[in-house]
């Protein structure tokens, strides 16, 4: 199986073509069509004035199999990752039974495999069912064929420093990683929905203050350095935790972070309406909130973007909003809202994109084969990107099997073209090849 | 008028007045032998209450049988999550049946909202979680308005939990829009969050100290404090709450002699309020019960039947 790409932007290394040869690039330069022709290319794709970035990957999704695949399977999850430039997802353990077995984790793995449309790779639940109280079998899922490296009780906080102390301790023995969701449960507790401030007083809506997050970063990167080990801060959303997370990076603590793209995008005042499609937690935050965060992802204090898909059944956001699911699309559109948030306003070039979006996930979840550079010898999972494509986003046409797209309607800059995983178009004109 | 009382900003002055005028009427219907009014008959109007309320709930039931329309109260607490069908299933299902008004209470702020957007029926907010109740609101305006008359310039004291009031939001809206000014009350974990800024957009204002208002207030609104916040560590103690932010009986003496007392209810004697406060010629306490009739009759009257003679 051989693949030419012809002129495609290689961000710094200006047009090029690429050649594919099974899954990996074989040359990259002028290459006639002629010779090509000759050594029996299957397959060329035009890449004028497209953008070549190495596939994206996504620390933060959660796919609902097994337990909920009325919201979303690991088939139509892995779909909508390919549509939107992944080529590896990191699937959380909240699912219904939670990853917290090597069993799980492999079963999870091989589902993805199945799907055979992105890498899929397990999470692993930090303690036994999300509980929050025993730590789950870390060490068989890291030795699972799965090769679990992240840990996360992603929906809840792993609230007790002490769990959180032996956590961060025993994955040091395998190279792991806990990914905190940072939300003390006494300072913003279940119910907790809108962001703290004028407008949830006037709404009168349980509020989540910016303080419940950054207690928990503040504690969590000092037991990382008390532990000297790795902490990942999940969908960071606040001013305050931006600036914790600095301070922490320049005393040399093994802290990384994220951002999602509806965290550098949409802000408070879309609740207004009480349209539980903005329900999402952390919930969206104010303008001075999202101008940190941005300026953060640019300066590399958050490491990288990740987009926390978190598709719900209809049914389940058509509660009164306290009652309602928190959680939001995001696979699809992260390219695209990155690009119009990020890029549009300079913060970011396509090389800054391809470190956020590939090469700095890739390195945090310890995933060998993605988020790397595009070279000869390197595996080809690529995403091809049309800069200047105007998107209208219409949830209708999403492969996800759920609807809560908080985008719906709105007009972006930037969109995914094609994705290859290991050489093999998994989307060719921004649809399912 | 907007179709939906959904929250008082559905009302500009015109409205308000134009619904308390009504309300007058409608009061000295109430105060007739023969009460019944023909003006809705052959109307359905469900009230579709998920959380307990006796006097609004019976207030509204009696404002719409003395209107002739066909009144069905659906209790549906715990009726619908804990079934696992959606709020949205669960109005739909009763909209179904051919309703022309729902009048809905809900434990959640914005349910109201949500389901006007979900059904063709009128609704009517009667309260939705922490955040409005505008019938409240109207019947507090229309008994001050009896006793004080125009609201127009007075200064108004709300008193109590803030946080969870929906009353408090409510009556920030429709005390500005008829034009008194405000002064809310509490202690500083029992304030809304926000409320400085809110307070500045808004223009009114806000005080720790309950002895510095009250001595120059028209009105003093003083809201229900639910015993269980204690709980929630908003205050240390009961007697400690009475003693910096209740309406007691040294404090009711610094009133000036017009001053009026409201409070929505259920009242906790002693608590925030002591009895020789409730039951003092200045209290609005029943005249707002009694009122709660008239003003959900003339809200009835100006979403279904629209202008032209009332009685």
């Amino acid at each position: 199986m051989s693949l030419l790409i012809k002129g495609a932007d290689l961000v710094g290394a200006g047009r090029q073509d690429v050649l594919i040869r099974n899954g990996v690039i074989t040359e990259i330069g002028k290459i006639q069509d002629a010779r090509a022709g000759s050594e029996q290319v299957d397959q060329t794709i035009d890449a004028d004035g497209l953008i070549a970035l190495p596939g994206l990957v996504d620390l933060h999704t959660h796919l609902r199999e097994p337990g909920r695949e009325d919201a979303e399977t690991i088939a139509s999850g892995s779909a909508a990752a390919a549509i939107g430039g992944f080529t590896a997802i990191l699937a959380m353990a909240n699912t219904s039974p939670v990853t917290d077995t090597a069993e799980a984790a492999e079963r999870v793995l091989d589902l993805g495999r199945l799907a055979a449309l992105v890498d899929v790779q397990p999470v692993g639940a930090v303690t036994k069912g999300l509980a929050g109280e025993e730590l789950a079998e870390l060490g068989l899922m890291a030795r699972s064929r799965a090769r679990v490296r992240v840990f996360s009780d992603d929906g809840r906080c792993v609230h007790d420093a002490r769990v959180m102390r032996r956590a961060l301790e025993y994955v040091k023995a395998f190279g792991g990683v806990v990914s905190q969701h940072a939300q003390d449960p006494q300072l913003a507790d279940h119910n907790a929905c809108c962001h703290e401030g004028e407008l949830s007083g006037r709404l009168g809506l349980p509020g989540w203050p910016g303080i419940a997050e950054e207690v928990i970063v503040a504690r969590d990167v000092m037991l990382a350095r008390h532990t000297g080990s790795r902490v990942h801060i999940a969908h960071v959303s606040t001013a305050g935790s931006v600036e914790v997370i600095r301070w922490a990076k320049a005393q040399g603590i093994q802290v990384t972070s994220e951002v999602t793209p509806h965290h550098l995008m949409l802000t408070t005042d879309l609740l207004a309406g009480y349209d539980p499609t903005f329900k999402v937690n952390p919930p969206l935050r104010p303008s001075e909130d999202v101008e940190a965060l941005r300026a953060a992802l640019a300066d590399g204090t958050i490491d990288a973007v990740a987009t926390d898909h978190a598709p719900h059944a209809r049914h389940d956001k058509e509660h009164a909003f306290v009652d309602a699911a928190p959680g939001m699309l995001g696979l699809e559109t992260a390219l695209s809202v990155v690009s119009d948030v990020m890029v549009g306003s300079g913060l970011l070039d396509w090389a800054g994109v391809a470190q956020v979006m590939s090469m700095r996930p890739a390195r945090i979840a310890g995933l060998s084969g993605h988020g790397r550079p595009i070279a000869v010898g390197e595996p080809a999972n690529l995403t091809l990107v049309d800069p200047s494509a105007t998107v209208t986003v219409d949830r209708d046409l999403s492969m996800s099997l759920s609807r809560n797209n908080p985008w719906h309607g709105r007009q972006l800059t930037g969109a995914v073209h094609a994705t290859l995983l290991r050489g093999l178009p998994t989307v060719l004109k921004g649809a399912l090849a | 008028m907007k179709r939906h009382l959904l929250s008082m900003n559905d009302l500009d002055r015109q409205g308000i007045l134009a619904i308390l005028d009504t309300a007058e009427t409608m009061h000295d219907v109430q105060r007739r032998e023969v009460k019944k009014l023909p003006t809705l008959r052959g109307r359905t109007v469900v009230n579709l209450f998920f959380e307990d309320s006796t006097r609004t709930r019976s207030s509204f039931e009696i404002a719409g049988k003395w209107l002739s329309a066909d009144v069905i109260n659906i209790s549906a607490k715990g009726s619908s999550t804990s079934k696992g069908e959606s709020l949205r299933d669960t109005v739909r299902t009763v909209a179904a049946m051919g309703v022309d008004g729902l009048v809905i209470r809900h434990g959640a702020s914005g349910a109201a909202h949500q389901v006007a957007q979900w059904v063709d029926a009128v609704v009517i907010n009667a309260g939705d979680g922490l955040h409005e109740h505008p019938t409240q609101a109207l019947l507090d305006a229309y008994s001050m308005r009896q006793r004080l008359g125009d609201l127009q310039g007075l200064h108004v004291a709300i008193v109590g939990d803030l946080t969870h009031s929906r009353v408090l939001r409510s009556n920030l809206i429709c005390l500005k829009t008829l034009g008194a000014h405000v002064t809310v009350v509490a202690p500083p974990t029992l304030m809304p969050s926000g409320i400085e800024t809110w307070a500045r957009s808004d223009g009114f204002d806000t005080s720790y100290d309950l002895d510095a208002v009250l001595p120059g207030v028209d009105a003093v609104m003083m809201l229900r404090v639910q015993r269980e916040r204690m709980s929630g560590g908003y205050f240390p103690t009961a007697r400690e709450y009475t003693v910096g932010y209740g309406l007691t009986r040294e404090r009711l003496r610094t009133l000036q002699k017009h001053t009026v007392i409201c409070h929505p209810g259920p009242m906790n004697r002693g608590l925030e309020i002591a009895a020789d406060a409730a039951d003092a010629a200045q209290s609005l306490v029943l005249d707002q019960v009694s009122a709660g009739v008239a003003v959900r009759m003339s809200v009835l009257y100006h979403l279904f039947a629209g202008e032209g003679s009332v009685a």
